[in-house]
Formats: structure tokens, sequence, C-alpha cells
């Protein structure tokens, strides 16, 4: 039997960026033992490539701004079927998480007055997020991670979970393999919060670093916990499309909220041609405007631009389908044209938006200050994920906890930009305190060994294999390139059930996938192993996206392109069912407390 | 679509030597993404640490052609093809596998700078105000992305080994973010000169002149420290009043 070292904490945290640094942060402070394992080095998580900024009505810019605007602004991005109470929880409590933050040492651009600045931003009514240029998540992620290891966390990086271990229908600990050697370690914990991000990888072009392959998701899966809306992914407008090496990386929503504007090839700022009714009345109705708005002017309504990230990306892709794109399949983000406006346009660009200019200059030989950038839809987000309870963010296995983007319910079917920042840090927190008050409630539950061993016996199997199986690589391109042709931004059923046959030839493939050399270090066998992962969360994303016949938010379906009322009081669930199969079904949403709707129609 | 031959370093913690590996380059192709087609087509088992793939998480540090860079913003065409490209872990860390290197020294040298301790809040709503310039200042040590470059290249550490008296040029700059942090009342003079040996730099600019984010690592963040611990610890008339009063 393979040697494995065991670890003991009354908290275990599976994830080191935003909300996993800020449920560590928390339980530590409860004074329990915290142990946080991330699969990268500390500080590195996918939580630094944020640029934008934080979500939160400080009111600072705009004084008109408030909870309650926050609020509507949120479920109305979610299309209404976010999770309400998260949303109220979120808009309530973000001003106090980014305020902590500062406390902590993080330095946000300041207003004349010098309190925290905030942005403009897609769907957000009032300038609300807290930025440092277009740097927020690093500034976010060093400050947690600064924080967090004064306090005596330990972490362990570098480590990949592959399996939960559960004892009495709960969780007793984690299992998983160190990157560095290769070598087995054991958690044993009395609650785990699960911070591991999203699925972007599960697509061909993407956003998203290499960790995101859906681990939490999946984890939480086989251990029997519920995963809703995984039918909501969030294709961002705005990626890079050239050269081909960069593409998918992402280019912030920050541009267009400087005043960056969308063209096609005839030079047509085409987003003024699709407004959506629910956005009318707040969207300008001419170019100038929509300059004003950005320029801060209060009395101006935002340009269509800034309209939510769903809409723009299917605006993109009419515009390329119809032979009006750039000439690398995308269309211009253009913010050079401000030199028309603004006497020193190039330094007050490079100003607010310094790593977009050093990332277009320094990998695409483009001066944003003088010409405009090619850009096109990129996978960037799921709002579904593991269904936890709005308060506690408890999963429906006790002592499974899980927070951040693997969490899902407060973005509905589309998440605002800014909000995950904000969510990260709201619900990090909240789940770091309720998983301490969970372990403080109990003893150490004993470690079913059998589970153990299992787990050795399934991480191993692709080195008895060895070189002779298929490449992991292979598999996993192939699963990329299937999803993103036939589970992208615009869906039908045909094509979708021919995507779960194909999960169903790539799932035989990859039980063949074999791996050479040892264990140190290993890519590919860490690819190997990843690819159960991804497999299932595609599968749980194909089956949901089957089961809405409606079109809403990130999920837009070619045969069923209009929105549909009761699809609109429901969320789609998905579970292990007993023999193993995945199991669809639907739970009706919650109804909302009549002052929340109140809330709503008023700022209708 | 050409070819080109990168030389790359495979070896443990104990041995290794460097192998040639060809593989076809496209336009805009940057370092990461030959090692990238390297390991998926050729090496399955080649060990490289990355993430971002935008020069934002500082995971990919190596050295290429000899320079310390960031593998995902060097780009192929800022490299002679001709020749073979050759790609080695930062040599100032003990080798792990093949590009990845154990810098855990760095995370360990950062617990022995004294952390932020903010002044009371300015305002009675707990919150403080700040200055935009104040702010800025700070920003540009702030920008860091740990990717441990600078410490690679510095003499003190990558010649001298001196990991357990001097703390390097990231920890110097993660202080002097502290030190000018206009909210901060924490005193860290003393510390800079004893144990993290701030005087062992002797500002060869090595560091400023690698950094991928461009902070001016020497003249911005460790000269004025330096000052500022003369200040604090050498200044006679301190020196006399401490005298007196002790």
């Amino acid at each position: 039997m393979p040697e494995h070292e065991t670890f003991d904490h009354d908290v275990l945290v599976i994830g080191a960026g935003g909300a996993g640094l800020r449920a560590a942060i928390e339980a530590s402070a409860a004074g329990v033992s915290v142990g946080l394992v991330c699969k990268s080095l500390l500080g590195k998580a996918h939580t630094v490539m944020a640029e934008g900024g934080i979500a939160a009505a400080l009111a600072n810019v705009d004084d008109r701004d408030n909870w309650q605007v926050h609020f509507a602004d949120t479920m109305r991005g979610g299309q209404y079927v976010n999770n309400w109470r998260m949303a109220e929880l979120h808009a309530k409590e973000a001003p106090d998480r980014v305020r902590e933050l500062e406390a902590w040492g993080a330095l946000f651009d300041r207003t004349a007055d010098g309190r925290i600045l905030q942005r403009n931003f897609g769907g957000h009514r009032y300038p609300r997020l807290a930025h440092v240029g277009d740097r927020t998540g690093l500034e976010m992620i060093r400050t947690l991670q600064d924080r967090g290891i004064y306090m005596g966390i330990d972490v362990h990086m570098e480590c990949t979970i592959v399996r939960l271990l559960k004892s009495a229908g709960r969780v007793s600990g984690a299992f998983g393999y160190d990157r560095e050697r290769g070598r087995f370690k054991l958690f044993r914990a009395k609650a785990i919060v699960l911070a591991t991000g999203g699925i972007g990888r599960a697509y061909k072009i993407t956003s998203n670093s290499w960790e995101y392959t859906g681990d939490g998701h999946t984890l939480a899966y086989d251990a029997g916990a519920e995963l809703i809306d995984m039918e909501f992914v969030q294709f961002h407008p705005t990626g890079m499309v050239w050269p081909p090496s960069v593409r998918g990386i992402l280019v912030t929503e920050g541009v267009r909220g400087e005043g960056g504007v969308l063209k096609n090839n005839l030079g047509r700022r085409f987003m003024f041609d699709d407004i959506p009714e629910l956005y009318r009345s707040q969207t300008a109705d001419n170019e100038d405007e929509g300059w004003r708005y950005t320029q801060g002017d209060k009395t101006a309504r935002r340009p269509p631009e800034l309209l939510t990230r769903d809409h723009v990306s299917r605006c993109i892709v009419r515009e390329i389908k119809e032979g009006r794109g750039s000439p690398h399949g995308g269309v211009f983000l253009d913010i050079s044209w401000m030199a028309q406006r603004l006497p020193n346009a190039a330094e007050h660009i490079k100003k607010k938006l310094p790593s977009m200019y050093h990332q277009f200059k320094q990998l695409a030989d483009i001066d944003i200050t003088r010409e405009p950038m090619e850009v096109g839809p990129t996978t960037h987000y799921i709002m579904g994920g593991v269904r936890v309870d709005a308060d506690s963010q408890m999963s429906s296995v006790p002592g499974l906890f899980a927070a951040g983007e693997c969490a899902a319910g407060i973005n509905g079917a589309n998440r605002l930009g800014g909000n995950s920042l904000s969510d990260l840090l709201v619900f990090g927190k909240r789940a770091g305190e309720f998983a301490a008050k969970f372990a403080q409630s109990r003893k150490a539950d004993p470690i079913d060994s059998r589970q153990v061993e299992e787990a050795e016996y399934w991480a191993l199997e692709p080195f008895a294999r060895g070189t002779g199986g298929e490449g992991p690589y292979q598999v996993q391109y192939a699963l990329q390139e299937m999803m993103q042709d036939l589970v992208g931004i615009v869906r039908n059923e045909n094509e979708m059930q021919r995507a779960l046959e194909g999960l169903a030839s790539l799932r035989e493939r990859a039980q063949k996938v074999g791996v050479g050399g040892n264990r140190e270090y290993n890519p590919g066998w860490h690819a190997a192993l990843d690819l159960h992962n991804l497999l299932t969360v595609s599968a749980a994303v194909t089956r949901s996206a089957i089961e809405r016949r409606e079109s809403r938010g990130g999920h837009f379906r070619g045969d069923y392109p209009d929105k549909d009322v009761a699809f609109g009081k429901i969320n789609i669930i998905v579970r292990k069912a007993q023999d193993g199969r995945m199991e669809v079904s639907r739970a009706p949403i919650p109804e909302m407390p009549e002052e929340l709707e109140q809330v709503i129609d008023k700022m209708k | 679509m050409s070819t080109a031959t990168f030389r790359i370093w495979r070896g443990t913690a104990q041995a290794g030597k460097f192998e040639d590996y060809s593989t076809d380059v496209s336009e805009g192709m940057v370092v990461l993404d030959a090692v990238h087609q390297i390991q998926a087509q050729q090496a399955n088992d080649l060990a490289v640490r990355w993430n971002c793939k935008a020069g934002k998480c500082g995971s990919c540090s190596a050295e290429v052609n000899g320079h310390p860079r960031l593998m995902c913003m060097t780009r192929l065409n800022q490299l002679n093809l001709a020749e073979p490209v050759t790609i080695e872990p930062m040599r100032s860390f003990p080798p792990v596998r093949d590009l990845v290197t154990d810098v855990s020294w760095n995370f360990q040298a950062k617990l022995s700078i004294k952390p932020f301790k903010p002044r009371p809040p300015d305002a009675a709503d707990g919150t403080w105000r700040m200055a935009q310039a104040d702010v800025e200042r700070v920003q540009e040590f702030r920008k860091c992305i740990e990717c441990f470059l600078c410490q690679d290249v510095c003499h003190v550490l990558r010649e001298h080994r001196l990991y357990d008296r001097f703390v390097g040029p990231r920890h110097l700059v993660y202080a002097a973010a502290l030190e000018m942090h206009p909210l901060d009342v924490e005193h860290r003079a003393r510390e800079l000169k004893t144990s993290d040996g701030i005087g062992f730099c002797n500002i060869t600019k090595c560091c400023t002149n690698v950094c991928p984010e461009g902070i001016t690592i020497t003249d911005n963040a460790i000269i004025p420290l330096k000052e500022r611990v003369i200040d604090e610890i050498y200044d006679p008339i301190v020196k006399l009043f401490r005298i007196f009063r002790s």
C-alpha cells in the first residue's frame, strides 16, 4: 500500500484565492487550527488576474448609491434567478469587507477628498468599483496573503486534493498529493471549505489559468453535494484574439468603463443597435451622452458598451458571424479615440489602464493609446457551482462549505463585473466563520481507510498504464475543442446531445490515459488526474443547459431564443444518484420577502 | 511555420543536463508557449510552473539565454532563433525538477519583516483619508508580482549565498511598501539593519534591471530605506539623546 503523510486541522480550506484566504483568516481569527491547501504557490491564484475592481456601495463617488441599488443591480444582472438572500447579504456586507481590506494595508486609488475612489462598470447604476488602477486582484490577494501568513495559518502549497473523505454522512477529511514530490497527503478535518474557483479550462478559449479545472465542483459532487445553475457560464466579451498564443487573455471591462468603445469593421458602434428592454431606460441613446457618463457626469446614462457581459458577448458574436468583424475574427475595442476629447489622452490611458497598455504592447505590439485593440468573447466565469445555504455557505453535505466561484447563488444567470471580488470577501468570510463554528461543535471523525486506499489506487493508475496509454493532453484538448464548439455561447439541443455522446467517449479515453516518468513534479500525471474533474463539470454544464429550454443571462439557446417565465421560477440542480448516474432536477426558487420585492420595483 | 530549437534544462535536485527539442514556432509565440508545446507533444513530464500567462502572477520565472525572465512575457521574435534558445531554472534557488526550483525560502524571509500597523482611523466611521499622491508612491512597490527574479539576480544571494543574513531585494521592496505606507506607524529600521541585512546591498541595480514590473527597486525602495536606517540608528543627536535618556 502506498504511503501517505497525515495532517490534522479543525478547518481545512481548499484553494487560496480571495475566497479561500478570506475564509482561512476568519476561521483562524475564531481560534481554530486552519490548514490552507493550494495547487500553486501562495499568492499566484487566479484572483490576481481580476483587474476592474471590487463592487461595494460605499457611495464615495455618487451619494445616491446604497445597498438597495447594488442589490437591485445584481438581481437584474442575474435575470432574477439569483439566490436573493445571498444577493442581499452581499450588497449589505461588501462595503465593510472593502474597508476591512484597507485596515489590513490595501491601498486603493483615492477621491479628491482622500476616500476610496470608485469606477463605473457594466450593469452597475453608479460608480461602485473600488480599485487600484487595473490590478485590483493583485492588491487584494497580496493584502489577504500577508494578513494570513502572520496569523500562523498552515499553508500546504502546490498540493492537489483528489478526494473528499466522509464518515457517517459528513466530511471527515481530504486526500491529495503534493505536486513537488508526488507524495500523498491525508488531511483530517472537522470542517472543509471549498474555494477552488471555476471551470474555464473545460473550454478552448478562456481567460482562466490551468488551475481552473472544476476541482471543487467535482469534489463536492462526488461527495454527494448538489450543484446548481451549472448551465450559466459567462463568456467575457473582451478577450484578446491575436496573436494566437494569447487568444482568450482578458481585456478588462475597465477599458469600456474609462470610455473605450466597440466598433465593427464599418466603424459603426454596433452596441447602440441592440439595447434590451430591461435596460433601455438606463442606457444612453447617443454617443455624447455615453462619453459624458464615463467622465463622471451624473445626469448622463451609461453607454451601451457597459450593458451586461452576456449581452455584449452575443452582440460581438453576431457582428463576427455577419461578416463585420476585425481581420483576426474579433471586433475593435478603441480607447485611442479619446484623443479627440481629452488633451493628454495617451498619458491618461496609461495611468488608468497601465497593465492593459503593457499587455498589448508586449504581447501584440499594439499601442492602445494610438490604435484599436481586437477583441472577442472568452470563457471567463461560471455562475453555477455548489449549492449552499445563503447565510452559512454550507452545502447539502454536513461540514462541507463552499465560497467564491465554486459556490453558486449570488450571480444567478449572469454575474456583473466587480461582483466577484466582493463575493469572495463577503462569502469567504462567512464560510470561514461558520466552518469554524461547525468544527468547534464536534469531534474529529475517524477516517475510513478503505476510502483512502481506493483514492491512492486511483491516483496511481496512469503510471500503471505507462506511456503506452493515450496522452493526457490530447484528451484534454479534444474536450476543450468540443465544449467550445457544442456547448459555447450559442447552444442547441442537437449539438448538446452530440456533446453528451462525445463526453462518454472522452470518458473512455480518459480511463486509458497513461503517463511516464515518476511522481516528482510531473505535469503529465497532474493533467491525467484533472481529466476526471473536467469531464464531470462538462457533463454538468451540458446536462443543465439541455434542461433549461429558454435563453437567460449567460445561457443562450439558439433553439429557444426567448426568456420563458416558467423557467424564471426555477433553478436546475445536478447531483450524483445512488447508481453513479448524473441526475438533473428542477428546484423552485423560494419566494422573495415583500421588502426586497419593493426594492426591486423601486429601482426598475 | 518554421521550427526552432530549445535547449532545456532537464534534471532533478541531484543532477541534470540540457536537452534539445525542436518544435514549430508561429507568430506571436512566447517562450512559455514553446515549452508547453514541447510538454504536450514530446515530454509530458517536463516540469514548469505557470499560471496566468499574462505577466501578472510571477510563476514562470526562468533564465532564458542566461537572462532572468518571465517565460510568458518573452516573445520568440525578440530572440535569435537561428541558435538554440537555452531555458534553465533560476540558479539562486535549489532545483526541484527541470525548470522548477524550491522558492520556499522567500516565504520564510518575508516573515522577518514586521507586519502592517495602521494609525487610528481618521474619521468617526473608522475610515482613513489619504491623498492620491501619497498612495501612488507606495503603489509602485505593491505592483510586485513576487516572481523572485530580483532575488535570482542579486549577487548577495546568487554568489555569496547569504540567505540567513540578507532578505534580498524583494523583501526590501516589501519593507519599503510598509515603511512608506501613509497609514503605517511601525518601526522597522533596527531589523532592516540586523536580521534583514540591508547593508549587504551595494546598489549595483541588477535587481532593478530584471524587474518585469519596472519597479525602480534600488533607487526608490532600497536607498530610501538605507537612509532611514542611518537617520534612525546612526544619527549622532539621536544617539546622544538615547545615551542621556538611558
